[in-house]
């Protein structure tokens, strides 16, 4: 886990520490068994391609766990996750970058909390946001 | 003809009638294995998903849920997953689904040793034509009590029929 991040040292517009994911076949599994999501799209190419995909291709709600992830990290110990979530807006490849990224784009403190907004989404290797998304964390203050 | 290109609804008064209404209950099991296979099947490295001494020694109730896992529900042969979220058995003429979303917002922690109720209703059907052509937007909302009765966190997910 990386340092603890406080309220006063983040900036509006300003990037988090990106969070970088590739998926081999035995993550998909594993997460099919972590999750219950059994469809087999995720797994068997065969099926994949008897639907009209090219492959397999990484569960969105795999990605959006990512996204969880670079949230975790980033808060530390002492920050808390309120709200995440995104939109499955375009498939992603196993064996293929999926970059996992975050800007703040408010902060703001009430009822004695420190409040921090997020854009977030996964990225695929031409750059497109393949799930949009957005987040509120809490973060420690250093006073 | 201009009439014909004016999509017909395919809401129903039976969908219109389910909007709003809570779901029978599921129950979902957070344990320790579940919360360590969820945690590695993402790539997790903070202990707090594996280790339950470490997760105690940093002021947690047990191994912590990570983020999106709200437990397993339970499975029992034969029975099956149960009824299923509502709003899956309806007759319409789409017979492609995506998901289109989701979003957990918490109100409270989710630890190892918890058990969770989950209900769902259906907040909204929608239709807008996409560049997919029509589809049926369906918005849930799943609230997950634990046994305590406290409300410990919300999803919100969106399905698209087309």
């Amino acid at each position: 886990m990386a340092d603890q991040v406080y309220f006063e040292d983040v900036d509006e517009g300003a990037e988090i520490p990106n969070l970088m994911k590739n998926c081999s076949t035995q993550q998909l599994v594993l997460w099919a068994a972590g999750s219950g999501d059994f469809y087999q799209i995720h797994y068997d190419k065969d099926f994949a391609q008897s639907t009209g995909l090219k492959d397999i291709i990484v569960h969105g709600a795999l990605k959006n766990a990512f996204l969880g992830q670079l949230l975790h990290e980033w808060i530390g110990e002492d920050g808390s996750i309120k709200k995440f979530g995104c939109s499955y807006r375009g498939m992603d490849d196993a064996k293929q970058d999926i970059n996992c990224r975050g800007v703040v784009t408010k902060k703001y403190s009430d009822g004695g909390k420190n409040f921090i907004e997020l854009d977030i989404w996964t990225e695929n290797p031409d750059g497109k946001k393949t799930t949009p998304g957005t987040a509120l964390v809490t973060l420690p203050s250093r006073n | 003809m201009a009439e014909q290109e004016v999509a017909e609804s395919v809401i129903t008064d039976e969908m219109r009638e389910a909007i709003g209404k809570e779901s029978a209950p599921t129950t979902l099991e957070v344990d320790k294995t579940g919360c360590r296979m969820f945690a590695r099947s993402v790539g997790h490295t903070d202990l707090i998903f594996y280790d339950e001494e470490y997760a105690k020694s940093k002021g947690h109730r047990s191994i912590v849920a990570p983020p999106g896992f709200f437990g397993t529900p339970v499975f029992k042969p034969g029975g099956g997953r149960g009824e299923g979220p509502p709003g899956r058995g309806y007759s319409i003429p789409y017979k492609r689904v995506l998901n289109g979303g989701t979003e957990y917002e918490y109100q409270d922690s989710v630890c190892a040793g918890d058990t969770l109720t989950a209900t769902t209703n259906i907040s909204d059907f929608t239709e807008r034509k996409g560049s997919i052509g029509p589809m049926l937007i369906t918005e849930r909302e799943t609230t997950y009590t634990n046994q305590d009765g406290t409300v410990v966190a919300k999803m919100y997910g969106t399905t698209i029929q087309y």
